[in-house]
């Protein structure tokens, strides 16, 4: 059993961690584009992704998947039931997290610093980075709350996954079997781990969050 | 102190890369036996893989193959014998019937007979097949308080848990055992679902869940054996009453009309289907969970008819 639990922690990790940086991907310009833009539309997408924050996983996996069963509309693409599939579904419930807390953190600086930095001659890019850079401690929260969201779910990862054996098993669907067979001991330890692995992952980006802080 | 910070940063991330890229890939099926899997005797097909070119095949079955192990020991097996590589999506079999009349499934392995005529009437399935069978069997506390223990009499048992009120733990999500224990309950002429009785419990879970579940509320469960066998050393329920005909647990396998939906994969079906009546896998079933539990969990039936097994 332990090469297989080796397994499903390595998919359970690369599934999420692909999932969290795809979110993010998409998330931080998305999300800068809101906090900062004046547009026609942006409260109420930001609404959106505040609501999008709260959203039930297992809605997500729900649609998701009867999105691409054979019978749904993107069934000829044969994702479900692969780690696609859930990667998919996990890019959906941390995207809004990554949004609407990027464009909270950036709401959250002096506003004269973006004129500020304008006016010392800096493009918009230019300007993009820098407040990122400051802004990296809610920033950087946003990324810690991204790989949280997914890498604690079970709803989505249960439905468009189908907890498959050597395939699609991540570790809380691996808990839930355990669970579910009675076979305690070993969900446990399943849990453990998976406590385990998401500590050290916030141990280092906490430490990279804080080596700027003040205290 | 940023130098140190930032080595230890850089080390903690590539151990955590490391792991997720050093682990065996999750595409290759690592073939973990439970039980030792003997050599197939070549029947019929080549014993060398043929690399079919679609080489999915989703297989729709219930919860209690999958609580028992036996899934875990025959799937490997196959995909090692034909190269195809199957997904095991363990649902009740309402779900699993569900699935295959929307073609979201290829081959279906389920035990609700009465519900598997009507989805093969419907004209969703092609080819059904016997596979096998093991028997349903009353489960409940120590303290039995509506003393079914020793009975051989489904409904008899059920009448006495009805009269006496005991708490009574039902599956309630359409599955075989489900539908079974309705019928049970229809043939007593009882009905406490519909009562809406208060020591009728619903979990809507799989076997093993709602196993436990009659463990913790001391209640009565119906259950098939090999998952009452498979999880007993954690729960606290005896085996009260078996042995009666109506309590036969039968298995079909079917494989999904393609003519009705084109993508199934029929000719992974009809290999999976095929495969599991093969002598030789028949005598492998037969053979399962005797190590472990002292009997076997299943009793292989290829070749009988539904007569035979009085359905």
């Amino acid at each position: 059993m332990d090469l297989e639990v080796l397994q499903i922690t390595a998919l359970s990790l690369q599934i999420s961690a692909l999932a969290t940086a795809i979110s993010l991907l998409l998330g931080l310009p998305f999300g800068t584009l809101l906090g900062l833009g004046t547009f026609r539309g942006r409260s109420f997408l930001l609404s959106l992704m505040n609501t999008g924050m709260g959203l039930p996983p297992v809605v997500v996996g729900l649609v998701v998947a009867m999105s691409l069963w054979r019978s749904g509309p993107l069934g000829d693409l044969k994702l479900i039931y692969t780690p696609a599939a859930i990667v998919i579904a996990q890019v959906v419930i941390a995207f809004p997290v990554a949004a609407g807390l990027t464009a909270a953190a950036l709401q959250a600086l002096d506003p004269r610093l973006q004129l500020q930095l304008l006016g010392l001659g800096a493009s918009r890019w230019q300007m993009i980075w820098l407040l990122w850079r400051e802004a990296r401690l809610p920033l950087l929260a946003a990324l810690m709350a991204a790989f949280g969201s997914v890498i604690s779910e079970v709803g989505a990862s249960m439905m468009v996954g189908g907890n498959i054996r050597h395939q699609t098993r991540v570790l809380t669907t691996a808990i839930v079997l355990e669970t579910g067979k009675g076979a305690f001991e070993l969900a446990i330890q399943l849990a453990v781990l998976l406590l385990g692995i998401t500590f050290l992952v916030n141990v280092a980006l906490t430490r990279i969050q804080q080596r700027g802080a003040r205290r | 102190m940023k130098q140190r910070t930032l080595r230890s940063l850089s080390i903690i991330l590539a151990g955590v890369a490391l792991l997720a890229a050093c682990a065996p890939a999750a595409s290759t099926p690592v073939v973990v036996p439970t039980a030792e899997a003997p050599t197939l005797a070549p029947t019929a097909a080549p014993t060398a893989r043929p690399a079919p070119e679609s080489p999915d095949v989703i297989l729709a079955t219930t919860t209690s193959t999958q609580d028992s192990g036996l899934l875990d020991v025959l799937v490997p097996l196959f995909e090692e014998h034909t190269g195809y590589r199957v997904k095991t999506i363990a649902v009740g079999t309402g779900q699993a019937l569900q699935m295959g009349q929307e073609g979201n499934a290829d081959v279906l392995l389920v035990h609700a007979p009465a519900s598997e005529k009507t989805f093969m009437e419907g004209g969703y399935g092609k080819d059904r097949f016997l596979v096998m069978h093991n028997d349903f069997i009353f489960v409940g506390p120590a303290s039995d308080p509506a003393a079914i223990k020793g009975g051989s009499d489904a409904v008899v048992a059920l009448t006495k848990i009805h009269e006496a009120a005991a708490s009574f733990v039902s599956r309630g999500d359409k599955s075989g055992t489900h539908s079974k224990e309705l019928a049970l309950w229809k043939s007593a002429g009882l009905d406490p679902a519909t009562e809406k009785a208060s020591w009728y419990i619903e979990s809507g879970q799989g076997m093993g869940a709602t196993l436990t579940i009659a463990s913790e509320k001391s209640a009565y469960t119906l259950t098939d054996r090999a998952t009452y066998l498979a999880t007993r050393a954690n729960l606290q329920l005896g085996l009260l009453v078996e042995k009666d005909n109506a309590l036969l647990n039968v298995y079909h396998v079917i494989t999904v009309n393609p003519e009705l939906w084109p993508k199934v994969n029929y000719d992974g079906a009809i290999a999976f289907a095929k495969w599991l009546t093969e002598p030789g896998i028949q005598s492998l079933i037969s053979e399962f969970g005797v190590d472990e539990f002292g009997e076997p969990l299943f009793i292989p039936d290829a070749g009988k008819t539904d007569a035979e097994l009085g359905l």
